[in-house]
């Protein structure tokens, strides 16, 4: 029989061993995948998670990729230690960028060192509002935040389309559903000279960092974790449950904004009908797997980016279909969160002592 | 047609919204046992392919309809053994799961496109189906319809009456109360999952047997989340599920209508309706209720059995 | 084996993996970008069968590779970059949405030929090409005016792009010619995929007296509700008699394997130039399926003819006169519409019901 006890001391290198296992486990499952294909593992395994990290192209799209799911990945982090849950982080993006968006095209050939800090702003703002809506109908009519926010994630879905599909239109565009190319003042400076790795990360690693401020040394991070754990230990306290759902959704969604801007601004480069791969359902996933730390939300975020750079190295070297890509990253990430398990237990075989 | 335009209307609603009462009662069941699945999405899509691959292979529908309960419950056994055993978080393992399922049907369901599954004929009830109006709306339709209400009304009996459901209802209000009265709550949720999953494999298989029906990757569309989000809606009550369903389902169906009448809105205005009309009706009905429409305690909050 | 060694086994796999070479290969490689998954059954699934028309070909002097649902966001970028590194000597990039994708990539590899689908920009490696698609809606408008019997046709549309108004004003227009009466009723799902919801508005539109559907949307949903109701309908991107053996009158298929054999023959033999090609019945790249049984022989006769004309350059699915829907004069009588304004259609004609959304 095997059991689980749990550990009398946690050491810092029992998270590292977890990963490391999840690791060995994705890569023996994988292997044995690509050895029944026909496939030598070794070669294929190179091509699909080294390769793509051999070049300075390589690592700037992996933090370009990363970028969004850090970002978000921090402020969801904050807001589900105060037991918030925030779903609907997908729409703030979109709100984000699509505000955002808006700001630029708004002084569109317009130079000036004060247009990047205000398209910025603008996102910033509208992801702000879109996280607002939740808290107010949950602190004022006790309506459901995970069903508000998710709900309005398909509005802002919508609403990027309307505006695309019309008043946005790039005007010499043929009525194509796109916006113009935002000009220079109005896009992120790139941090390589290859790749699409922008400035956007260094802002991610700083939210990280601040998250992790808030979390330890603010009062607010404290009262806010309070509240999340225990309803009447934070009224006991003296905390308000409404205060606390104000801060994690406007946090969460003038974060989650904010990292729609710069998505538009650093990536894509104008407005697009889809301006975000699931990138707020996918921070989720990050922020759980950091186990909601606002600085191991960094690694995890990138392994997640990572897990979607190999996917297509996959398809493009060895022509696995997408799918198969899929399987894996759901594999990836239950081997991940299976292995947590060993961070604070440990498993004995044999009997019960 | 033989019937009014609105008789048509209300059976369109009814057929639209049924995969989303199956998946909702999927949802539900877990959530009053205290477990937060995020995966009904991948639980949905792999029921799908499992009733529409049994349904091609000539199978009658009832045995499709298990075999898309058994594909949904043999999913959820990973997550209820990652989340139940392994202690991992659920709400990661829930998203890990949708795409896990996404994936695994798209791979294994590549082989079925461009094949169509025979018509599933329906059971008209007699008597009732010459009612005007409503007859031909609620009472001809297929048999899976009439057992998602019968399911809604099944699990009302069962969390309101039984005593097994008031342990379960236990599980998920305070699991460390039901452990020390002697419960097994690591058991009891691991029920609770593989009945959701079967549920929510029963509503994505009513997609490729009845409401669209074929089956293509990434079908379900994001079904799944609806599903979980008329929970909430329904303050977790089964025949709530229902009343959100089919609010949400005839709100989409009534705007697709309005269109061909020829409403002069944006359609993507009119898409956003069926959310909109949602967030407004929780709204009302939140703000009238205060208190009894909150969540099952231990929702989402990892069991340890401590020794 | 115990633990040790196979753990040990697996770090040495790693080790090994992070130094062992990709091999090189000399061969022509095309690249191919899909929106879709393969098994779309439509857009995508045309597309790859144009690239496995390119290998047969070819055999041997070429190498395909593919990435399959890459979403026309961010990813975009990311995977026509990848394949230009990976040494792809011309890459098709197959959806709208990854026009200026394709053309910041293009600038950094400026020795590899991108070939982008239904966009409008070019450089001097980026060439364009479509489907006049409406020229295959002109005959499609054609049967559908004659066979209605309620004088309702139902159009399921995706979103407000000028490929689909296109598409709507082609058939009103053909259909309105052979039956004044035709009335288009036209839905839009706000979406390119969801069979459900797809679906529920090919109901919507039969429920309201449609006895013909037609859809730009991705799914053969429609086509199957059309088999259970009894109704007609036209196959999309693909031929969809499978779903629906009784009720497909026909369908436009994107044949896109002339264009892409011509062209990797041109990148072969050093010969590919940027160009501008918008493709329809005369170069092959639209086609129709075989006829259903339904269609009765003077139908099938009358849509012959009219493609027959297409193709020689007779006729023109736009021919004046016609009105915009506000009443506007748009083409005078004999007049034909001009390149630009179809590439950018954004009004119904007249006799057209509803708003543009």
């Amino acid at each position: 029989m095997i059991f689980v006890e749990a550990r009398a001391v946690t050491r810092w290198y029992h998270e590292w061993i977890a990963v490391l296992i999840a690791l060995l486990l994705t890569v023996a499952t994988a292997s044995a995948l690509l050895a029944s294909l026909g496939l030598d593992p070794v070669s294929s395994l190179h091509r699909i998670f080294i390769r793509p990290l051999t070049s300075v192209y390589g690592v700037s799209e992996l933090l370009a990729k990363a970028t969004p799911l850090i970002t978000i990945g921090v402020a969801l982090a904050l807001g589900f230690r105060a037991g918030v849950w925030n779903i609907g982080a997908e729409g703030q993006l979109v709100m984000g960028g699509l505000c955002g968006g808006a700001v630029a095209l708004a002084f569109w050939g317009i130079d000036g060192f004060w247009v990047m800090p205000l398209v910025l702003l603008g996102g910033t703002l509208g992801g702000l509002v879109w996280g607002a809506i939740p808290a107010f109908l949950k602190v004022r009519f006790n309506a459901n935040e995970i069903l508000v926010s998710l709900m309005l994630t398909y509005v802002a879905i919508l609403l990027l389309s309307v505006m695309v599909h019309g008043p946005l239109r790039d005007p010499e565009g043929f009525n194509f559903p796109e916006s113009r190319l935002f000009h220079d003042a109005a896009t992120l400076p790139k941090l390589f000279s290859a790749g699409r790795g922008h400035i956007g990360f260094i802002f991610a690693i700083l939210f990280a960092v601040l998250g992790t401020w808030v979390v330890k040394y603010w009062h607010l991070g404290f009262e806010m974790r309070v509240t999340g754990l225990s309803t009447s230990a934070a009224r006991f306290a003296g905390y308000s449950r409404d205060r606390t759902v104000w801060m994690a959704l406007l946090i969460g969604g003038a974060v989650s904004g904010f990292a729609g801007v710069v998505e538009v601004t650093g990536n894509i480069g104008q407005l697009v009908p889809n301006i975000s791969p699931s990138y707020g359902f996918t921070a989720i996933i990050v922020a759980f797997l950091a186990r909601l730390h606002p600085l191991a939300v960094i690694p995890a975020g990138l392994l997640v980016a990572l897990s979607y750079l190999a996917g297509e190295a996959a398809q493009l070297s060895l022509g696995v279909p997408a799918a198969t890509t899929q399987v894996f990253q759901g594999l990836l990430l239950f081997f991940l969160l299976g292995t947590s398990l060993l961070v604070n237990y440990r498993i004995r075989l044999g009997r019960v002592v | 047609m033989e019937y009014g335009l609105f008789t048509s209307i209300i059976h369109a609603i009814v057929i639209a919204s049924t995969p989303l009462v199956f998946a909702g009662l999927g949802a539900l069941i877990q959530e009053r046992a205290g477990v937060l699945n995020l995966g009904i999405e991948g639980l949905m899509i792999v029921g799908a392919l499992a009733g529409f691959a049994s349904a091609l292979a000539g199978y009658p529908l009832i045995v499709s309809v298990f075999v898309a309960a058994f594909a949904g419950s043999a999913l959820a056994s990973i997550f209820a053994l990652l989340v139940l055993r392994l202690y991992a978080n659920p709400v990661a393992t829930g998203l890990a799961l949708t795409l896990f399922g996404l994936g695994l049907s798209a791979l294994a369901g590549s082989q079925y496109v461009g094949q169509a599954a025979p018509q599933v004929a329906e059971w008209i009830i007699p008597g009732l189906n010459h009612i005007p109006v409503i007859g031909r709306a609620f009472f001809s339709h297929d048999p899976l319809v009439y057992l998602s209400i019968v399911m809604a009304g099944t699990m009302w009996w069962f969390l309101t009456k039984s005593r097994a459901g008031l342990i379960l209802r236990a599980v998920g209000e305070n699991h460390s109360s039901a452990h020390s009265l002697g419960f097994s709550v690591i058991g009891i949720r691991f029920l609770a999952i593989l009945t959701g999953g079967a549920l929510a494999g029963i509503g994505g298989a009513y997609l490729t047997l009845v409401q669209t029906p074929l089956f293509v990757e990434g079908m379900t569309a994001g079904r799944g989340w609806i599903a979980l989000a008329l929970v909430v809606f329904a303050s977790w009550r089964p025949f709530r599920v229902i009343a959100g369903a089919y609010l949400f389902g005839g709100v989409s169906i009534v705007q697709l209508h309005g269109q061909a009448l020829g409403i002069s809105i944006a359609a993507q205005w009119l898409s956003m309706l069926p959310y909109l009309v949602t967030i407004c009706a929780l709204v009302i009905i939140a703000s009238r209720v205060k208190g009894e429409n909150s969540a099952p305690g231990s929702l989402g909050i990892t069991f340890k059995e401590s020794k | 084996m115990n633990i040790n060694k196979i753990i040990c086994r697996f770090v040495g796999l790693c080790l090994t993996a992070l130094i062992a070479l990709p091999a090189v290969a000399d061969k022509t490689k095309v690249g191919f970008v899909y929106v879709g998954p393969v098994a779309d059954a439509g857009w995508t699934y045309e597309h790859d069968q144009g690239r496995l028309a390119v290998e047969k070909k070819y055999g041997d002097k070429v190498e395909t590779v593919f990435v399959e649902s890459v979403s026309e966001g961010p990813d975009a970028e990311r995977v026509i970059a990848q394949m230009a590194a990976d040494g792809a000597n011309v890459v098709f990039t197959t959806s709208f949405g990854y026009m200026n994708p394709t053309l910041k990539v293009a600038k950094q590899f400026p020795n590899v030929k991108f070939e982008h689908a239904t966009g409008y920009k070019r450089a001097d490696n980026v060439a364009t090409y479509s489907s006049r698609f409406y020229e295959g809606r002109h005959v499609l408008g054609l049967i559908a005016g004659k066979m209605t019997k309620t004088n309702t046709i139902g159009y399921i549309a995706s979103f407000p792009i000028p490929e689909v108004v296109r598409g709507i004003n082609a058939a009103y227009l053909a259909a309105k010619s052979v039956n004044p009466a035709v009335k288009f009723k036209v839905i839009w799902v706000s979406t390119w995929f969801d069979p459900g919801k797809e679906a529920d508005a090919a109901k919507a539109l039969i429920d309201q007296g449609a006895d013909i559907l037609m859809q730009h949307t991705d799914s053969a949903a429609p086509m199957k509700i059309a088999e259970e109701r009894g109704i007609y309908a036209f196959g999309q991107a693909s031929d969809q008699a499978a779903y629906g053996p009784n009720a497909q009158l026909t369908a436009i298929i994107d044949d896109w394997a002339p264009y892409y054999v011509r062209r990797v023959g041109d990148v072969i033999n050093g010969s590919w130039a940027s160009t501008d090609t918008w493709g329809g019945f005369d170069t092959g790249m639209v086609a129709l399926a075989p006829y259903g049984k339904a269609v009765p022989a003077e139908v099938k006769k009358m849509a012959d003819e009219a493609r027959k004309a297409i193709t020689e350059g007779r006729l023109h699915a736009f021919t004046g006169p016609v009105n915009k829907q506000d009443g506007t004069p748009w083409l005078k009588a004999g007049e034909t519409a001009d390149d630009g304004t179809l590439l950018g259609m954004n009004f119904y004609v007249e006799g057209i019901e509803g708003s543009l959304p």
